[in-house]
């Protein structure tokens, strides 16, 4: 039994592998794309909108709006990479109803991938909105003993915004798996809606965690 | 192994690109659109308001333009209504006038008629009394009328009193009687009249027969300013009077006289 995508390769040339994970990905992404730009290209300005246009509103100003409750107050400088985060966690563990499917998501490469863009995007963040001093500061807080609890800190969020997803979604998947092999009729259907709701469930806590991390970095020296 | 390093990189590469893309395609247009959409319903609720601000004022003008009409409209209707009534009254008395001036003309106009008709009846009846009694006294006596006549005259002449012969006595230098008759009279009755004056008057007296139609029938003696006549006229006035009093009894009102007439 597979524990992840990644261990079906498609294509490999030393080093660089062409597995699952990243061809589901590039679907992923393909569709995404697609979707919004046959929507976005009849964009209209007037009271009366396209389904598919007041779909897409209710989801950007949703993600928008989630944004600012964390405590962010320029959401459209987050949105781009908050809102990316949701959507393709989301789309990645929605698709988990299409047979034969193993999202990216249950590849712990991919939720590491994901996590260290976080890691990476915290100080990008933070030092865009209060400096690199002040930013660098906020790790000796609220003392300098705290500094490498801090660092830990970081680190051991980092480890776990992977893990949690990583571990969430393989189980759903090896849980399906397994439970089609007990119980071939329907009682997989309802672990699969299950995942279904687990899955969006873990999009969104990927994205808060994200939020809250970004917000945190950002407004450490206002409060 | 669970982490493939390649497939970390490969996939944060992946997600960048992600992000990349649905910004493109996904947040601005959206969030663009939803900007203009806002600007454009603020936009159209400022209009809205502007528009309605105006609206009211107008509404505010236009009541206060009905209330002035109604005022105007009120005030010119009690006008005409005065002005009418006036009018009424002038055509009505212009109308009793008018009705009255016709009545005095129709008045007139029956009271001429009535006049022509009894002067053409006086007219008429002379005519007609006259050749009867001319027709029935030659008839009857076997003598002209005219030669009745002159008997009459001269009887009258001798019936006449002293006082009144005295006042036909000659007082001046005139001797010259007039006797006016309607036809010439024949040489006999001339002869008696002529007889009866110098008679009367004097043997002096001369005597000028004159004929004058106007007299219908009858003899005239003018002397000295006195004047002694016999003539059917004389009758016939009589009985025009008496005629015409009987015309003039029952007075006739216009449409009465009009069938009548």
């Amino acid at each position: 039994m597979r524990l992840s995508p990644d261990q079906l390769v498609f294509w490999r040339h030393g080093f660089v592998t062409l597995n699952e994970t990243i061809v589901t990905t590039w679907a992923l992404m393909l569709a995404l794309t697609i979707g919004s730009m046959l929507v976005t290209r009849k964009l209209r300005s007037d009271i009366a909108i396209s389904r598919w246009q007041s779909a897409l509103e209710i989801l950007v100003t949703g993600i928008q709006q989630q944004i600012t409750e964390v405590g962010l107050r320029q959401p459209e400088k987050y949105l781009g990479f908050l809102g990316t985060l949701f959507l393709f966690i989301a789309a990645a563990n929605l698709c988990a109803i299409i047979p034969g499917y193993e999202p990216p998501t249950a590849s712990l490469s991919t939720t590491a991938a994901l996590a260290l863009s976080v890691f990476v995007a915290v100080p990008i963040y933070g030092i865009a909105a209060q400096g690199l001093g002040n930013y660098l500061t906020s790790y000796l807080k609220p003392s300098a003993i705290m500094l490498p609890f801090n660092i830990i800190s970081e680190l051991s969020r980092t480890l776990a915004l992977a893990v949690r997803l990583f571990g969430n979604m393989m189980s759903g998947a090896m849980i399906i798996g397994i439970l089609l092999t007990i119980t071939p009729l329907l009682f997989p259907i309802v672990m699969s809606a299950l995942g279904l709701l687990t899955g969006m469930v873990q999009a969104y806590i990927f994205s808060i965690l994200a939020t809250v991390y970004i917000a945190a970095a950002t407004q450490a020296s206002k409060e | 192994m669970l982490i493939d390093w390649f497939t970390v990189g490969a996939q944060a590469l992946n997600f960048l690109i992600l992000v990349w893309l649905l910004k493109r395609f996904l947040y601005k247009p959206i969030l663009r659109a939803i900007d203009e959409r806002e600007k454009r319903i603020a936009g159209e609720l400022a209009d809205a308001a502007t528009q309605k601000a105006e609206a009211q004022q107008e509404r505010e003008e236009f009541r206060r333009k009905n209330d002035a009409l109604d005022k105007d409209h009120a005030r010119l209707m009690d006008k005409a209504a005065a002005e009418a009534e006036s009018e009424g009254k002038r055509l009505l008395n212009q109308a009793r006038t008018e009705s009255d001036e016709m009545r005095a003309k129709l008045l007139d106009s029956l009271q001429n008629e009535h006049l022509t008709l009894t002067q053409a009846l006086v007219a008429k009846t002379q005519q007609e009394v006259f050749a009867i009694a001319r027709k029935t006294l030659e008839d009857l006596a076997a003598t002209s009328l005219e030669e009745r006549m002159a008997d009459v005259f001269v009887s009258r002449l001798h019936a006449l009193s002293e006082a009144e012969k005295a006042a036909l006595s000659p007082a001046g230098d005139s001797r010259d009687a007039l006797i006016r008759s309607v036809y010439v009279l024949p040489p006999t009755q001339r002869a008696l009249i002529e007889a009866a004056v110098k008679e009367t008057i004097g043997a002096a007296t001369q005597c000028r027969f004159v004929v004058a139609p106007d007299l219908i029938s009858g003899i005239e003696l003018t002397f000295n300013g006195f004047k002694l006549a016999w003539s059917i006229a004389d009758y016939l006035a009589s009985f025009e009077k008496s005629v015409g009093s009987i015309l003039q009894q029952p007075k006739p009102d216009g449409r009465a006289s009009r069938h009548a007439g």
